[in-house]
């Protein structure tokens, strides 16, 4: 006790403030930060609520229950083994390979993303590859005793076999429309890889097939419609935060050999693995060569270079968020200028589509917020990223898997908010990203390109998600419960004639005329469109 | 603890100023991250240009949240020992080597991406500087002069039998 008095005896009021002087720094600081956290935060939640916009997924495809649907697969080149992992089906190579890698790269999630798919509930049970190592491929993976698989020689004795309820087209493009037709027209439903068709002639041919056959669904490979960013930025459009949209910019740019469609020539292709007269079809007849085999992409006979090949990924992104359908005009100018190969399809390409009509909404007197051009520039030369644009007269908003939004200097919705600096047109006023919780392992260039658009994976629940594998379900869904995919005949007829425009323009080099009423693009007397379109020759 | 004070009042002074001004800034980097529930160290970690895989590591799914938590609570410590002036040396050494952390994963070395910064670094750069001056907190300890340690330090001297 003596010594505790003595303690305290001690203790001045002067040290009494030296041992606590710390304690109001501690609260000051910490009141501080915990208002600065707290400004921020109701700055944040004040745009959110002013914005409104919903990142909300769509409602999942109905259940996969019942029978197993028997799908059959036309095409096992690049696309067609990835659609098979879509659908449940991966070779033993792919699985091995995908093992390797992701040993060396823990953060390489592929193969067990893959393992970790939903099951479809169907069999594969028919195959069609007219080279003999793809074909044999599949079967040698797929040919199980739990899953039969045949193969067939030829695509008709596959759709006829009465074995398929559905198939995947993953062919070149001149023999999408063909097959898909046969396949609506025999009852059996269709996913076909964009684009939809090779010719303008196909388009409606094809159209009217289905429109007949309303008990057959039809499907286009557009898988960046399963989007979650583009699914919000439609919400941000509906909310009108970016006012009239006079712009709207997109690109393509790669810069690697498998971005110019320089695909691996098979060493064991020859006239003796490879039946050329079904690779040919309604194209031109050449002796047999590989590299028209493998690298069709480059000749207008099979292909349709950078307008059917990625500017419809392009345009159907934009129609997928704007819903803006076919432009009135466009034109179309390029050249081959990076890959002198040989090839008849321009590797670089600029086209403007222009609907003068098309309005998404206005903040300011009326009479200033109708048309839009949308400006696809490309090329295979370089691998700069420029990004999407869609400019409004109050915002710009960029469009990827991440979403940004910017309000414009001059904006007239914003300008009270800008005055008062409570906007800094520098910093985005909104920004969805879905990824912000996970990591994403890019492996190539191309792939980096793709994903960046939205094309390879999206988010589910904060979940990676391949977006194929959603497309494809929401196909099969539609097949098993109802409903219409979310790209179906309409919209890949818009993006099938848009293509062709584009792909006329460039190689007449005149502004090509949609008349809507008609539903016809607009020809000079005499002139067939087809045969313009498939012209052979280099421009 | 007890020091047998060799500084004069204004070298305790400044020594006493150097501690409240690092712990101020330790806490208040703490406070920020603790009231900002989106906050995660896991951009910062994943763009290390140095020991990549370590801290990709402490990146990984199962170790961020560990992570961030560890992060936030070890600011936050440092920040409070060393403006109450209590525990200063073990939260010196805990500081310590946070900041090196910081400036392993992104060092200013020659050759190495500086990434975005506010000034010119060549080896040195300001985590580097803030861990020396914690180095020198933790060799010349003042709470007993200013900080909660006072009060225990004379505890001990008033209870010591003469």
């Amino acid at each position: 006790m003596a010594t505790d008095k003595k303690l305290f005896a001690a203790f001045s009021r002067r040290d009494l403030l030296k041992s606590l002087a710390g304690v109001p720094i501690l609260g000051a600081v910490w009141a501080a930060g915990i208002d600065t956290t707290k400004k921020s935060k109701l700055e944040k939640d004040f745009w959110l609520e002013k914005l409104n916009i919903k990142a909300s997924a769509p409602p999942a495809s109905g259940p996969m229950s019942g029978a197993p649907l028997r799908i059959g697969l036309i095409g096992f080149g690049i696309r067609g083994e990835q659609l098979m992992r879509a659908l449940g089906f991966a070779t033993q190579e792919w699985m091995e390979s995908m093992a390797k890698s992701a040993q060396e790269d823990p953060n390489d999630k592929r193969l067990e993303d893959f393992l970790a798919q939903e099951n479809l509930n169907v069999k594969l049970t028919a195959i069609c590859d007219i080279f003999d190592v793809r074909a044999e491929k599949a079967l040698q993976s797929f040919n199980t005793e739990a899953n039969p698989c045949k193969r067939y020689e030829n695509y008709m004795d596959l759709i006829t076999s009465g074995e398929v309820d559905a198939i995947i087209i993953a062919t070149p493009d001149h023999w999408h429309a063909p097959m898909a037709q046969a396949a609506i027209e025999a009852g059996v439903h269709a996913y076909v890889e964009k684009p939809m068709t090779h010719t303008v002639s196909e388009t409606y041919l094809l159209r009217e097939a289905v429109r007949k056959n309303p008990g057959a669904i039809l499907a286009v490979g557009h898988q960046h419609r399963q989007t979650l960013s583009f699914l919000t930025a439609q919400d941000a459009i509906a909310k009108n935060t970016l006012g009239h949209i006079s712009l709207v910019v997109t690109n393509t740019n790669r810069n690697d050999d498998n971005g110019a469609w320089q695909y691996e020539i098979h060493p064991e292709a020859s006239p003796e693995t490879i039946d050329w007269n079904a690779f040919l079809g309604n194209a031109p007849e050449v002796p047999f060569n590989t590299e028209h085999f493998f690298r069709w992409r480059k000749w207008w006979a099979y292909g349709s270079g950078l307008s059917g090949d990625l500017l419809t990924h392009d345009y159907d992104r934009i129609n997928c968020v704007l819903k803006m359908g076919i432009p009135k005009y466009v034109t179309a100018s390029g050249g081959i200028y990076t890959h002198r190969d040989g090839r008849n399809v321009p590797d670089v390409m600029q086209v403007t589509m222009d609907f003068p009509d098309f309005s998404t909404g206005s903040s300011q007197e009326e009479g200033k917020e109708k048309g839009m051009s949308l400006v696809y520039s490309a090329t295979l030369g370089n691998q700069f990223d420029r990004g999407t644009v869609l400019m409004g007269h109050d915002a710009s908003m960029e469009l990827g898997n991440i979403l940004t939004i910017y309000a414009d200097p001059r904006s007239t919705k914003y300008q009270d908010l800008i005055k008062e600096g409570r906007i800094d047109p520098q910093v985005p006023i909104y920004q969805y990203d879905p990824t912000a919780e996970g990591v994403d392992a890019v492996t190539s260039a191309t792939a980096k390109y793709f994903a960046n658009k939205g094309l390879l994976w999206t988010y589910r629940d904060g979940k990676r998600v391949d977006s194929t594998f959603l497309h494809i379900r929401e196909w099969l869904s539609c097949i098993r419960n109802g409903g219409n995919p979310s790209c179906g005949i309409n919209e890949g007829f818009d993006e099938a004639i848009t293509a062709h425009m584009a792909g006329l323009s460039y190689k007449t080099g005149r502004k090509i005329e949609w008349d809507p009423v008609s539903e016809r693009i607009i020809s000079l007397p005499g002139e067939d469109l087809d045969a313009i379109l498939l012209d052979n020759s280099v421009a | 603890m007890t020091q047998t004070s060799p500084l004069t009042t204004a070298q305790t002074g400044v020594l006493v100023l150097l501690r409240l001004l690092i712990g101020w800034h330790f806490l208040y980097e703490g406070v920020i991250k603790l009231y900002s529930p989106g906050w995660t160290a896991k951009g910062y970690l994943l763009s290390a240009t140095y020991m990549e895989s370590f801290f990709h590591s402490l990146a990984s799914e199962s170790m961020i949240s560990t992570i961030d938590t560890l992060n936030i609570a070890a600011l936050l410590i440092v920040g409070v020992a060393l403006i109450l002036g209590f525990k200063t040396q073990a939260a010196s050494l805990i500081g310590v080597g946070l900041l090196l952390m910081y400036y392993l994963a992104h060092p200013p070395f020659p050759g190495y991406p500086l990434g975005p910064a506010e000034g010119s670094y060549w080896i040195v750069k300001k985590n580097l500087i803030e861990a020396a001056a914690l180095l020198v907190i933790f060799l010349f300890p003042t709470s007993v002069s200013f900080g909660l340690e006072r009060f225990f330090a004379k505890k001990e001297i008033q209870t010591q039998p003469n």
